[in-house]
């Protein structure tokens, strides 16, 4: 995704460095996006943003950048603007959403959400999650007794989801702070357990309809 | 231009300097039947006379493409009972349909009725028309949108842009007052449900989330009512004529004015009449709310997704709109104010305001509209083929379109060449349960063991919300050869020969009304110059020029019935020239001065 990112580029209308991210600064043309996320807002690598703000940022960026508005200039700068406004939409919708803002900067310093598997179970909640496939395993061969203790999982573990989104700010906080290798272990747990929660709750939720 | 492709009936509007028009045809009419018909001279036609046509010979006559585009055989075995057409062997990816010695897919029936559009288009700005935007539904997959672009290009238009229905609605009415806020439009059509959740701001539109269902619209309640209806007539009669095409069809036109009039009225009568029998019966409009209640139902789950989707609540919902002409049975009004919990609007009319709203967007890629942009938003989550048959999801829906997503590729056995990707498009954890969109193969991967090739593959859905692949080898950089193999659909070479053979006939749609505007000329010189030869005037010129006149006379007749309309002008010309002198011989002294200028045709 971010291979683009790094390398030393040039305009590719009149061949000087751009210097700036959206427009070449010399001739003014659409340059394609080679930045990441942050900068492409103009945001320093922060968790805690001003949503007001980036909102008010992707309408302005979409104005200049929007294929519609480039739609009567040349085929490549026709192009240029799908694949500019492309990376801004992807771009606005990660960084709005806390969660996939968080998963994104950790994959920008190399940690990659890690796939689900039993062993990332959170050792705190090994035995009611236990309990709790029990259960599933139950209702699915059409036993309905089960379904008070699910119910009663299910507001457990919605619980948990508030907690953890609480952690989630904090690590936010913490990383802003200070921008250390702690801070983004501390998202990379807390986002994992989260996870884990929410495919529980999906599991639950699916079997109470 | 802007053409609001429907199921039932079609539109075209235009942009008229600050204002969206409709564009009416030659004799005032707005609505084109979406109806596709072969003459008994064997020829192809749309749109009114094609709709006479399914009266009296419904099986030359196709109604309601819009609902096979981009489908296959196995996706429409149940709506295909209900009507008439001649499915052929062959349909399994694209439906084929017989209609007279002819066989035809979606997208080229659907081009003849864009053709008759474009032709009213050409007809109002006496030129030929070439570029369009056009509609769809919001929730149609990509299968149904290429269909869609594919019959645009049979019919020789450029598609600038397809545009979401309900979007194309709220620009037609946020161009009116300077609106702020969130908006739901509500769209029930004659064969789709689209609900969209839209965030106006400063001019921006865009759209929040989007659901719907591609199977639900008046059709369905049309079809319910047929299906009591035949039952009735079968009880009444002893006879059942459900197998019968052409009272069927007759029976739906009944039905059809019966749910038009309780829009309006608290009952109706069913009134058909066939082959010299009668089945009447009074309708009111409690039991017509009944029977439809469940279908108008339908609706309300894809809305409170919707609402989900846009991480909204209902009470955020500044306003909602109603589009298609179905929201003007007062059911659907009620339940859509149960719904959202406020009163709908319903200033614009709902059967124009997709047309309308086309014609804006038109206006905005033509620069006209700069102070408007529309976001909108992909309607299903694209995926691709993992292991055991589960889908990774790539881009999700309600994203921002353009949207993209990029997956890196290797193989799994030493010296693989090929590696297949299967995307499809739905919200569903399994393959098997989403829609199957297209198989794309990298081709030509260099040798390598099992693991090192690294292909880039990039998913981009553009501003149509169609999908497009690229792909690059990441050691090399260089580009890798996809070879798309669509699930459903048309390949690009069965549309390109398809342009081919349209380009012709366009061609002979385009010189054929050249050569009737020019006969119409030339009727009318011809008609004043007879007249002028009973004047007085007749007598008072030379002999020279009586003989000069007789000649250019002769001779237009005789171009008269040439398919040539440019030799038929020059001849009108040489008349006019001829009868110059007459003209002005036959214009009363006391008028001459005020009629300066006229020629013969307005003398006479």
């Amino acid at each position: 995704m971010l291979t683009q990112i790094g390398q030393t580029v040039t305009c590719w209308n009149c061949g000087k460095s751009p210097e700036e991210v959206h427009f070449c600064s010399h001739c003014e043309s659409l340059q394609p996006p080679t930045t990441d996320y942050f900068e492409y807002f103009g945001l320093p690598r922060k968790l805690q943003i001003d949503l007001g703000a980036l909102e008010q940022s992707f309408y302005r960026l979409s104005r200049r950048l929007h294929p519609d508005v480039y739609f009567r200039r040349p085929e490549r700068e026709r192009q240029l603007a799908v694949d500019a406004t492309a990376w801004l939409n992807d771009a606005y919708r990660t960084l709005k959403d806390p969660v996939a803002r968080g998963e994104y900067l950790l994959d920008l310093y190399g940690m990659k959400k890690s796939e689900q598997k039993s062993s990332n179970v959170p050792p705190e909640l090994l035995e009611e999650v236990f309990d709790l496939n029990m259960a599933l395993e139950e209702i699915r061969t059409g036993d309905d007794s089960v379904r008070p203790q699910l119910i009663e999982a299910k507001a457990k573990f919605e619980n948990l989801l508030e907690e953890v989104d609480h952690s989630l700010e904090a690590g936010f906080g913490e990383w802003d702070r200070t921008e250390s290798r702690d801070a983004l272990e501390k998202i990379y747990s807390v986002l994992n357990r989260r996870n884990y929660i929410r495919n529980l709750l999906r599991d639950v939720n699916a079997e109470l309809v | 231009m802007g053409i609001d492709l429907g199921t039932t009936n079609s539109l075209v509007a235009y942009m008229d300097s600050v204002r969206p028009k409709i564009i009416t045809d030659a004799d005032g009419e707005k609505i084109v039947p979406s109806v596709v018909a072969m003459t008994p001279e064997g020829e192809l036609t749309a749109g009114r006379p094609a709709a006479d046509l399914l009266l009296s010979r419904p099986e030359r006559a196709v109604y309601s493409v819009k609902r096979l585009m981009g489908k296959g055989i196995g996706d429409v075995t149940e709506e295909l009972k209900l009507f008439p057409f001649q499915v052929v062997e062959g349909s399994e990816s694209v439906i084929r349909i017989r209609l007279g010695d002819r066989i035809l897919t979606p997208p080229e029936i659907s081009a003849q009725v864009l053709r008759r559009l474009k032709l009213n288009a050409e007809g109002h700005f006496g030129q030929p028309i070439t570029k369009a935007v056009i509609t769809v539904p919001a929730y149609f997959n990509d299968a149904q949108r290429q269909a869609t672009k594919d019959a645009g290009r049979i019919a020789g238009l450029d598609v600038l842009r397809l545009v979401n229905e309900p979007t194309a609605a709220s620009l037609a009415y946020g161009l009116d007052k300077r609106k702020q806020g969130i908006v739901a439009v509500y769209d029930l059509g004659g064969g789709t449900f689209d609900i969209s959740i839209l965030k106006l701001h400063d001019g921006i539109f865009e759209v929040l989330a989007t659901n719907g269902d591609t199977h639900l619209g008046g059709d369905d309640i049309d079809n319910l009512l047929i299906h009591i209806a035949l039952e009735d007539v079968a009880t009444e009669w002893g006879e059942d004529i459900s197998r019968d095409a052409v009272g069927v069809q007759h029976l739906r036109r009944a039905v059809i004015e019966a749910k038009h009039a309780l829009s309006t009225e608290p009952e109706a009568l069913l009134r058909f009449s066939y082959r010299g029998k009668q089945y009447n019966r009074h309708i009111d409009r409690p039991l017509f709310e009944k029977l439809i209640a469940g279908i108008i139902e339908r609706t309300l789950e894809p809305c409170r997704q919707a609402v989900l989707d846009a991480k909204i609540e209902v009470r955020h919902i500044d306003e909602v709109v109603l589009v298609g002409g179905s929201t003007r049975i007062p059911l659907v009004r009620e339940t859509v104010q149960v719904m959202f919990q406020k009163k709908p609007h319903a200033e614009l009319n709902p059967e124009e305001v997709v047309a309308l709203g086309a014609a804006v967007q038109a206006g905005i890629l033509a620069g006209v509209q700069q102070d408007m942009l529309l976001l909108d938003v992909t309607p299903l989550s694209l995926g691709i083929e993992t292991m055991g048959g589960v889908v990774s999801k790539l881009i999700h829906r309600n994203s921002t379109i353009p949207a993209s997503a990029t997956e890196v590729f290797t193989t799994g056995v030493d010296g693989q060449k090929n590696v297949l990707i299967h995307v499809v498009q739905g919200e569903r954890e399994m393959t098997g349960d989403c829609r199957s969109l297209a198989r794309f193969d990298l081709k030509d991967i260099p040798p390598m063991p099992a693991g090192m090739p690294r292909i880039e593959v990039r998913f981009l859905i553009d501003a149509n919300g169609i999908l497009n692949v690229t792909a690059r080898d990441v050691r090399s950089g260089k580009e890798q050869s996809v070879e798309v193999k669509p699930s459903y659909g048309l390949t690009d070479e069965q549309v390109e020969a398809m342009i081919t053979e349209s380009i012709d006939q366009a061609e002979a749609d385009f010189r054929q009304r050249q050569v009737v505007e020019a006969r119409l000329e030339a009727d009318a010189i011809l008609a004043a110059t007879e007249k002028a030869m009973d004047h007085d005037a007749w007598f008072e010129i030379s002999e020279e020029e009586r003989a000069a006149i007789k000649t250019a006379l002769n001779e237009l007749r005789m171009a008269y019935y040439a398919d040539d309309h440019l030799l038929i002008r020059s001849q009108v010309e040489k008349l006019n020239q001829a009868t110059f002198h007459l003209a002005e011989l036959m214009m009363d002294t006391a008028v001459r001065s005020a009629l300066q200028g006229k020629d013969i045709r307005e003398v006479g």
